[in-house]
């Protein structure tokens, strides 16, 4: 730890790091603008410029940039000298020559670095007389808004976009004084990470077009710490609200999961939660199958009555909350308590969760994914299943650049340096996949296989490992790869093996482990993680510890004896079953009642209804990938009757005098029984803390404590301002009283810090820059390594072989698109396609088919006409469905299908000039 | 994808696959295939971009934050000829600015603009490299130096001559 002064006094710095970095974490304010904790230093920007001396006797000093100057021993620097002072206020002026005077009209404005930087600066008076530049901006897409003038040309933008997330259609265009970011030409951005740009521009170029249109400052937002429900990751989120409408979702830094970055289904998809479709009233089916809106309290006990009467079966959800998929248990009994996924799913995250468990191989963070120096990826389109995990992936390649630059003793830091050192050196990534993925250009091996190949190339690569023969001839040119890519996990310090269910295939999920288990060794920690499909899929097979029925044994059930009664959780059921399966079982059920948050076909088919809160108006726990089980907080209360999933379950469990809901009142209570009950669940209480652990006068406030308008904004209603609401629920509260700062990390509900009013305050809150929260980093691991690893039995092949004329049916899956909810996201949407089949070339022709025609697909379940995409990446005879896209509900990952030319094909108008067609690769 | 087919024609294209030949990859010969389209069509056009950044196997933003960056690759359509007329240090202190709008009120037009029968663009240089003959101005090819009202009349002259004899 060396010893550096600042302006006289001593200070210890942790060795490796630039002054820039020491200054912010001792709680020095040095103002900056290129740096990012995350991209490192290139010294563009000459904000954060301090003086060096030589040694005690030099008065004079130089200026030198604190971000690209490395702490040492004993070095001296001064921020305050007048020098340095009037030298960063000059840099200001120089950058806001060109800036305009709009911040009352900026969407940035009050949460912006650049306001905070000139504030900071002391530069108060515009001296320049000139004219400013103006440019065009650009249209970029439904969810960014562009805004070039306000531009400072920090680089920022364009060094996060390309170097670090990989897209290609954002540049630097022009020079000197015309400099300008944007695309080749106006269009949607690419990139599936490009919403980051909204919080990595340090000032209003780049903003939040759903925000720019319904706009409310970070000021008056009330915010909370939420969890993500868009995928399986868990990605930590700050949604904000206003007049009871989420106006938008920022980046909740947990060091270990998402780091600054989300995903845009992440960021944009939360949307949802102010749909025309939310179920506004508590409805029952009249005779003439309409609903009529009734008492909720009255609904509640006729439910309850229902319960106590018949056979009932409970459908969970692994989009629902662990207490609620519990309570539902609960309410039923845990042995008519299904997870809500199919048997084939269901069997597969089982599997998974078994895998994981046993694997003496660790279940790796993001975080620690992005320290694997090589990845094997086995069937997965994380790009699109698992989007965040990707953008890690991105990073590992990068290991090989920082073990180069760590041979030439340079710091991790120096980014320029280190990326012209390594120019396109990777350490490896290996993608083995049904088709081409975004993956593909940072990979050092790639191969479109069958989903029985990808299993059998995994299986030769575990024995390959072992020094044992592989189980199948797979031909020279697989067996080939197969050792290439042992190679790599073989000479690498940290392998990871990335997978999971998107295939649909056991076998893969085998050969994964196998992988891992053949690498793991005693002196090296091999990772194994596996992508799910939802947002609490892990907990959902949790709730149901061992046992759980999927969604067919339902119908077999329904189909034997009837049902009496059938309690869904939140659950579409046309998502997961053919529609003709879910209206038979729907005919058989006796009462259908429904707790949902937005209308679906399951809606139409209940005969109560039961709204419920969304994410962001309701807490749960939810278990990621990781095995990490984190808590979401509401934002806001939602209107009665809408209730949380869990109370609306409770409510009906004490009404029904179901035992175990009698001791339980408050969401803590269900949280609590939950792990007392499921042994596999026991650590979900340290998720984040109870709602007692603080004191009510101590509790977090959601509301910043400039939140204004308070009375003003409901004077339409009445001048007279009511109570806040009080929580009881959690240790938060609905007020702007109390301090957020020194809870623990998973109660952060927002990052303020005087003289930061941008997310770049975020370093306050940090025990280092760039590190983990003061308050620890949020939610609890439940999966740790196993202590014996042993072999699984695997049948290698578990498809059913092709016959003539038949092809295999794979899930292509859609960033927007394939997830339920984000889909119900106007921005979204607009990013969203019908569902289709893509099909190589040759499939096509053998069809005699192409861009844009019609198929029809032989399922088991039923007849399903898709539009045809071309995609000559797709391995041979596999074609590919939209996964999770209206109308492909009812089909089988990995079954074989017959094809035929749909008659009565209505082609789609073509318009002159758009992107529609062939996906090449 | 049909109108990019022929967006380059075969001898832009057979001029490019000579530079690729001596280059390490292709995207390295990003500045010589911009001369080279703007060599046979004068400028370079959206349409090229996107053709050129499809062959050199690189995106069009990243082709064209290249194109841009350089003043002399033209990313809109010039005049028969360009001005290049240089207002550096050298030229400034020998009166440029006054030839400048001699050249202006000659031509009919300002700096950016191009004459209305499409023979001439006036752009501004930052140097041409003959400050010891300064004032200098490039029209086309041609270099010319010590310049003065008059001898910018007679160079304008000269140009239409030689012009119509070829037309």
């Amino acid at each position: 730890m060396p010893t550096i002064y600042i302006d006289g006094q001593a200070h210890e710095v942790s060795e490796g790091d630039n002054l820039l970095q020491a200054a912010l974490g001792l709680g020095l304010d040095l103002p900056y603008f290129c740096w990012h904790p995350a991209m490192g230093s290139i010294g563009a920007c000459r904000q954060c410029a301090v003086l060096q001396y030589q040694d005690e006797d030099d008065t004079r000093g130089r200026i030198v940039m604190g971000c690209m100057t490395p702490v040492t021993e004993g070095a001296r620097f001064s921020l305050a000298a007048d020098r340095a002072q009037a030298f960063r206020e000059d840099i200001i002026e120089s950058l806001m020559l060109n800036h305009p005077h709009d911040c009352p009209v900026c969407a940035e404005g009050g949460e912006c670095h650049l306001q905070d930087m000139t504030v900071m600066v002391g530069h108060r008076d515009r001296e320049y007389q000139g004219r400013k530049n103006t440019h065009r901006n650009q249209h970029l897409g439904p969810l960014i808004h562009h805004e070039m003038n306000r531009c400072i040309t920090c680089y920022r933008c364009t060094r996060y976009y390309r170097d670090y997330a990989g897209g290609t259609d954002l540049a630097a265009m022009a020079s000197h004084d015309h400099v300008y970011f944007g695309r080749h030409e106006e269009g949607v951005l690419e990139s599936e990470f490009a919403g980051n740009l909204v919080e990595v521009c340090p000032t209003g170029v780049f903003t939040d077009k759903s925000l720019v249109h319904d706009y409310t400052r970070k000021w008056d937002l009330q915010s909370a710490p939420s969890v993500c429900t868009a995928c399986s990751v868990g990605c930590n989120i700050m949604p904000g609200e206003r007049y009871g409408k989420l106006k938008r979702i920022h980046n909740r830094f947990n060091h270990d999961v998402n780091g600054y970055f989300l995903c845009d289904r992440g960021r944009f998809g939360g949307h949802f939660v102010n749909s025309e479709d939310r179920i506004p009233a508590v409805g029952k089916r009249d005779g003439d199958g309409r609903f009529s809106a009734v008492d909720a309290d009255s609904a509640v006990s006729s439910i309850a009555a229902l319960l106590r009467q018949g056979k009932t079966i409970g459908i969970g959800s692994p989009r629902s909350s662990v207490e609620a998929n519990y309570l539902l248990r609960e309410l039923v009994g845990a042995e008519n308590y299904c997870t809500g996924m199919s048997a084939q799913e269901g069997a597969l995250v089982q599997h998974a969760l078994q895998q994981l468990e046993q694997s003496q191989a660790l279940v790796p963070s993001i975080r620690a994914m992005e320290s694997a120096d090589a990845v094997l990826v086995l069937g997965e389109d994380v790009t699109n299943t698992a989007p965040r995990i990707a953008l890690a992936l991105r990073q590992s390649v990068r290991n090989k650049a920082y073990a180069m630059a760590a041979d030439l003793r340079l710091e991790a830091w120096q980014d320029a340096a280190i990326r012209n050192l390594a120019q396109d050196q990777r350490s490896p990534l290996s993608v083995l996949s049904v088709a081409a993925t975004r993956l593909d250009d940072v990979a050092s091996h790639t191969a479109q296989l069958c989903p029985d190949d990808i299993a059998r190339v995994g299986f030769a690569i575990a024995a390959e490992l072992e020094g044992a023969l592989p189980a199948v001839d797979l031909g020279a040119e697989l067996a080939e790869l197969a050792k290439t890519i042992a190679d790599t996990l073989r000479s690498a310090d940290i392998p990871l093996v990335v997978s999971g269910t998107g295939c649909g295939h056991s076998g893969i999920l085998d050969a994964s482990a196998a992988i891992a288990r053949a690498l793991t060794g005693p002196d090296r920690p091999a990772q194994l993680s596996f992508c799910l499909a939802e947002c609490n899929s892990l907990g959902a097979a949790l709730v149901a510890d061992g046992a759980g029925m999927g969604l067919e044994e339902v119908l077999e059930l329904a189909a034997q004896d009837g049902i009496d009664n059938l309690l869904i959780l939140e659950n579409d059921l046309f998502r997961r079953t053919s529609c003709s399966k879910a209206d038979s079982l729907f005919q058989a059920a006796g009462n259908v009642v429904l707790l949902d948050t937005l209308t679906t076909p399951t809606c139409d088919n209940a005969d109560w209804v039961l709204p419920t809160s969304s994410f962001a108006e309701t807490e749960g726990t939810l278990i990621s990938q990781e095995g990490r089980a984190q808590r979401h907080f509401p934002v806001f209360n939602s209107v009665a009757p809408i209730r949380e999933n869990w109370r609306w379950l409770l409510d009906i469990g004490h009404c029904a005098e179901v035992a175990t809901c009698k001791s339980m009142v408050h969401f803590d209570d269900v949280t609590t029984s939950c792990a007392n009950t499921i042994k596999t669940l026991f650590g979900i209480c340290a998720a984040a803390p109870a709602a007692s652990s603080v004191p009510a006068a101590d509790k977090v406030p959601r509301q910043t404590h400039r939140f204004s308008g308070r009375t003003a904004m409901r004077a339409n209603i009445s001048v007279h301002e009511p109570r806040q609401p009080t929580d009881e629920e959690s240790p938060l509260s609905f007020t702007m009283e109390g301090h957020s700062a020194e809870h623990n990390g998973a109660l952060l509900p927002y990052v303020w810090s005087p003289g930061w009013n941008s997310n770049q305050s975020l370093h306050k809150y940090q025990s280092a820059v760039g590190g983990a929260l003061q308050g620890g980093t949020a939610g609890t691991r439940l999966i740790e390594p196993g202590d014996i690893d042993a072999a699984q039995e695997s049948s290698g092949s578990t498809a059913p072989a092709l016959n003539a004329g038949e092809y295999r049916l794979v899930p292509l899956y859609r960033i927007f698109g394939s997830e339920e909810m984000s889909v119900r996201a106007p921005a979204v949407a607009q990013l969203c396609r019908p569902a289709g089949l893509e099909m190589p070339a040759s499939v096509a022709a053998e069809l005699g088919v192409s861009n844009g025609d019609g198929v029809t697909l032989t399922a088991t379940t039923g007849n399903v006409d898709l539009e045809v995409t071309i995609n000559d990446s797709l391995a041979a005879n596999c074609v590919g469905y939209s996964h999770g896209v209206s109308g492909t509900g009812g089909l089988v990952p990995g079954s074989a299908t017959k094809l035929c030319r749909a008659e009565n094909w209505q082609r789609a108008p073509e318009l002159i000039g758009t992107d529609r067609g062939a996906t090449t690769a | 994808m049909s109108a990019l087919i022929n967006a380059l024609s075969t001898r832009e294209l057979a001029e490019i696959d000579d530079e690729i030949s001596h280059a390490p990859y292709r995207s390295a010969v990003a500045i010589d295939a911009l001369k080279i389209v703007q060599a046979h069509r004068g400028w370079v056009s959206d349409e090229s971009i996107k053709a050129l950044a499809t062959y050199l196997e690189m995106s069009a933003a990243e082709l064209d934050s290249i194109a841009t960056f350089y003043n002399l690759i033209y990313r809109r359509p010039v005049g028969d000829k360009v001005i290049l007329f240089c207002d550096s240090v050298s030229c400034w202190i020998r009166g440029c600015a006054k030839l400048e709008q001699h050249i202006g009120d000659r031509l009919g037009i300002k700096r950016g603009e191009t004459t209305a029968d499409n023979r001439y663009t006036l752009l501004p240089v930052p140097c041409l490299g003959a400050c010891d003959k300064a004032p200098v101005m490039m029209v086309g090819d041609d270099l010319h130096e010590n310049l003065t009202a008059d001898s910018i009349d007679a160079i304008l002259a000269d140009d239409s001559t030689s012009r119509g004899e070829h037309d």
